[in-house]
């Protein structure tokens, strides 16, 4: 049996499943009723400096893109840090993490970019026995207008200055969160490696409007009319914080950097390709707040499922093996040739992938043999770009084969070369130096 | 001595009231309940907007059904019902009665996926009765033509005729042979299919376009007949339906409680009462197609207690389909096949059962074989086919070429006469589908207009 506990940057957990700082984790009820059902870990929600607790709208802060059957796929939010006071959240975080030791017990905070602000709230969360800090240079609404949150993650030199302000002062990791909403996820992430930092999480919310009101003519989630760009999150954004986790992965610079993948994980399927990109663990919030905390079961189980069948005994064996497949388009195998084939038995022939190659690709899948409904790839108009076996809706009716080396591909009637050849070595490159 | 309700029920013979109010109210409510917005957002995500939709090829008007789907799914009922009613205006009542089974939704792509089609019938009511409901008409009349044309018979075929031809610019006389509009549709159908006197509403959206000025109680005959229709108009659509009824060819007189399907089912639709129409308690009907079903479930909705259909062949050659079949099973109507009927027994002019002889495929024919049953039948159904009529060949047959004793058109529903059409049942050419009945008046119209205007 597989075995998946967990050790990020020294705070250990049952499992690399942890709740994300949002709303889930914003009260020891919540953490309590996460811990119970099986969450190897909590980001507590950000905390915010000593004072009068901060505000939210009264109206909805959450707007939503749906799929078929009202799947959600993206959620987009304008709520802001925790508006409970500081000190009762500190307490209950302390009586939670006393209660549940083995479970991991980090605290997200943010507090104005000013030395003292971030030296005075350290002591108060190390008091609570908590495992770790979680800086939020991440939110991109509302708190950024105040200079903090992604206002901050979008300078790298400020993810420096904190981060080191910070490393100074504490004894617990600190894990740095990082907005995606910059150019390069590599500066601040190599920012937040110059500062000290334990490990970085990413990638917090996503810049967005998710929607506009067609009756008044307001964005969603409308407050009296009015809208504000909100954080957006949810499997939508999966691919975008994939790709950003690997982008830290493979940098020179930030190579071994911890990493805690988060953005749209709702399976253990989800969960495991973060990790083989490099996440040491991933943090979950919107599939909680779609399906309720339950869902952790079936990410433990099918984790451990398929490590089972993989042979991977611990993570590991997983974290950060798909990093070195990670690579440039210009080094990418341009002698690797692929061809669609239609699996006639579980075609069910609703000509989607014909219309896609017709109407919008390269016209290689046929529609009628002998006068019959057919659909058939045309081997010599073929280019293997995989849209059909995007649009195809039943799973694995259209395959990607390989033509083999020495095969004759029929769209260029030249032999399939065995040899790895990229771009760099094409004839077509105009930056490539002849061999003298 | 007052009846008790059992007694009611059970009461031999062919009697009235053997259920309660309350109870026949329950029965015949709508078969199938329409989509509420939810179900129907739920239904029409299922859709995978195929290419040259195979469920488009199997409707007979050809609706484009991935479009008005898509059109549901985004919001847009309004839509979806302009794009249902263009090409099919009875598409409310086509909704309610088309056999879907073994149209677009046996043709429908997850049918073949997973055996569960997407609900288009019900997702082409839920559109149709929301821009009906509404009365939101989405056809002008093109400018006069100041041509006339005679349409004869307000059923499917003569409604879908008339609309089109008044979209044209045409002006449109419809002659009824009956009082009221509708056809088969007003009383050839379960009540059960379309409730709500649907079929009149559709009418009269049907008709709102303007130009359609509907004559009734003109049937083709001494009075009415083709020639004087082209004397006076420009065109003719004869879009009649089918007059006669098979009998059962047995001999001797007809004993009391043998009866037409069809005039029981017309009888069910008319009724203000449905508790005044008496039935038996144990009902044969012989039949197996759609009027036998549609006959034994509403025979047994009035609190029959033994109803049973009789088919002459296999089970699986019943022109009912098999969801008809099944919808008879769930009602406890038992269907036998391979019986043929010989006698009819009778007791005080009544009758009392009917003797069945079983059928087998002999060098492919169907033969007795000699071994007899007798069910015991208080009231006895014929639902064996219609024809054509004695009153309608007698009138046409002289002047219009007949095609095995149905009006012979081409694809375009022009007959023998150049300025003379049919459409739907009493064509060569149909499949007795209200659908197709629809599909048949539409393209004569165009045809019609297409000829007037050279």
């Amino acid at each position: 049996m597989a075995d998946i506990s967990n050790d990020f940057c020294g705070i250990k957990s049952p499992n690399p499943f942890w709740l994300a700082s949002a709303p889930p984790t914003d009260k020891a009820y919540n953490v309590e009723r996460a811990f119970k059902a099986g969450w190897g870990g909590v980001v507590w929600k950000t905390l915010g400096e000593d004072g009068p607790p901060i505000v939210n709208v009264n109206g909805p802060r959450y707007g939503a893109i749906w799929g078929a059957d009202r799947r959600l796929l993206g959620l987009n939010n304008i709520e802001l840090i925790t508006d409970r006071d500081l000190h009762l959240n500190l307490r209950e975080i302390k009586e939670v993490k006393a209660k549940w030791p083995d479970r991991a017990m980090v605290v997200s905070l943010m507090v104005p970019c000013e030395e003292q602000a971030w030296k005075s709230i350290l002591p108060l969360v190390e008091e609570t026995g908590a495992d770790g800090i979680e800086l939020n240079f991440g939110c991109p609404h509302g708190m950024s207008e105040r200079g903090m949150g992604a206002a901050v993650g979008q300078v790298p030199e400020y993810i420096e200055m904190v981060t080191r302000w910070c490393k100074q002062t504490t004894r617990m990791p600190v894990i740095v969160k990082l907005t995606p909403n910059i150019s390069d996820i590599r500066y601040p992430a190599r920012a937040a490696k110059a500062g000290g930092a334990d490990a970085v999480s990413l990638i917090n919310t996503v810049s967005s409007i998710i929607s506009v009101n067609l009756d008044d003519f307001s964005p969603e989630p409308s407050i009296d009319g009015k809208g504000s760009h909100g954080g957006y999150c949810g499997p939508a954004v999966k691919p975008i914080a994939l790709n950003m986790v690997a982008e830290i992965g493979r940098d020179a610079e930030t190579a071994g950097l911890p990493i805690s993948g988060i953005g749209g994980i709702t399976t253990w399927r989800d969960a495991a390709e973060f990790l083989a990109l490099g996440a040491g663990n991933v943090q979950v919030c919107t599939a909680a707040m779609t399906y309720g905390f339950k869902i952790v079961e079936e990410m433990i189980s099918g984790l451990e499922a398929w490590m089972d069948t993989q042979g991977h005994r611990t993570l590991d064996d997983v974290i950060g093996r798909a990093v070195p497949n990670v690579t440039d388009w210009q080094y990418l195998n341009l002698n690797y040739v692929t061809k669609a084939k239609i699996d006639q038995d579980s075609c069910i022939k609703c000509g989607r992938c014909h219309i896609a190659c017709e109407d919008t690709s390269h016209q290689a899948i046929t529609n009628m043999l002998d006068g019959e409904r057919h659909f058939e790839v045309i081997d010599e108009e073929c280019v293997g770009c995989n849209l059909c076996v995007n649009v195809c809706p039943v799973e694995s009716c259209i395959t990607m084969e390989q033509v083999p080396a020495g095969q004759v591909d029929a769209r260029t009637g030249k032999k399939v070369v065995k040899k790895y050849g990229n771009w760099t070595e094409h004839p077509n490159n105009p930056s490539v130096v002849a061999a003298e | 001595m007052v009846a008790s309700a059992l007694e009611k029920r059970l009461q031999d013979g062919v009697a009235a009231g053997r259920l309660k109010s309350s109870e026949l109210k329950d029965n015949f409510t709508d078969v199938h309940p329409p989509l509420d917005k939810h179900e129907a957002l739920v239904a029409s995500d299922r859709c995978y907007f195929c290419y040259d939709a195979p469920c488009v090829t199997a409707c007979p008007t050809s609706i484009d059904i991935p479009q008005f789907i898509r059109e549901i799914s985004t919001g847009n009922t309004t839509g979806a019902a302009e794009t249902i009613l263009e090409q099919n205006i009875l598409g409310g009542m086509c909704a309610r009665v088309c056999p879907t089974e073994t149209l677009c939704e046996q043709a429908c792509v997850r049918e073949l996926a997973e055996g569960k089609p997407v609900q288009i019938g019900l997702l082409q009511r839920f559109a149709t009765d929301d821009a009906m409901e509404q009365n939101k008409q989405f056809f002008e009349r093109k400018p006069a033509t100041g041509k006339t044309i005679a349409v004869v018979g307000a059923g499917p075929a003569g409604l879908a005729c008339a609309h089109r031809l008044a979209m044209h610019g045409h002006e449109v006389t419809v002659y009824e042979a009956r009082k009221k509009p509708g056809g088969l549709n007003e009383f050839g159908i379960a009540a059960y299919k379309t409730v709500d006197d649907f079929a009149q509403h559709e009418v009269d959206y049907i008709t709102a376009i303007g130009g359609i000025d509907i004559k009734y109680n003109q049937p083709l005959g001494s009075k009415l007949n083709l020639q004087k229709l082209r004397q006076n108009h420009d065109a003719v659509f004869l879009g009649m339906g089918l007059s006669g009824v098979n009998a059962l060819g047995l001999k001797g007189k007809e004993p009391v409680g043998v009866m037409d399907a069809v005039d029981f089912i017309a009888q069910l639709r008319q009724a203000k009462n449905k508790g005044k129409i008496a039935v038996g308690r144990r009902i044969v009907v012989i039949g197996g197609g759609m009027t036998a079903v549609d006959c034994a479930v509403q025979a047994k909705l009035l609190g029959a207690e033994e109803v049973t259909i009789c088919y002459r062949r296999g089970q699986d050659q019943m022109n009912a389909s098999p969801y008809e079949q099944e919808l008879a099973a769930t009602h406890g109507v038992v269907i036998r096949d391979w019986l043929q009927p010989q006698k009819l027994k009778t007791k005080a002019g009544s009758v009392s059962g009917i003797t069945l002889e079983y059928t087998q495929m002999n060098k492919k024919k169907l033969v007795g074989t000699g071994e007899m049953i007798t069910l015991a039948a208080d009231q006895v159904f014929r639902a064996i086919g219609q024809t054509f009529g004695d009153e309608n060949s007698n009138t046409l047959e002289d002047e219009l070429k007949l095609d095995k004793g149905r009006i012979a058109t081409n694809e375009e529903g022009a007959t023998s006469l150049s300025d003379v059409w049919a459409g739907g049942d009493c064509t060569n050419s149909g499949d007795d589908l209200t659908v197709t009945a629809v599909a048949q008046g539409r393209d004569a119209a165009e045809a019609i207009t297409k000829a007037l205007s050279v």
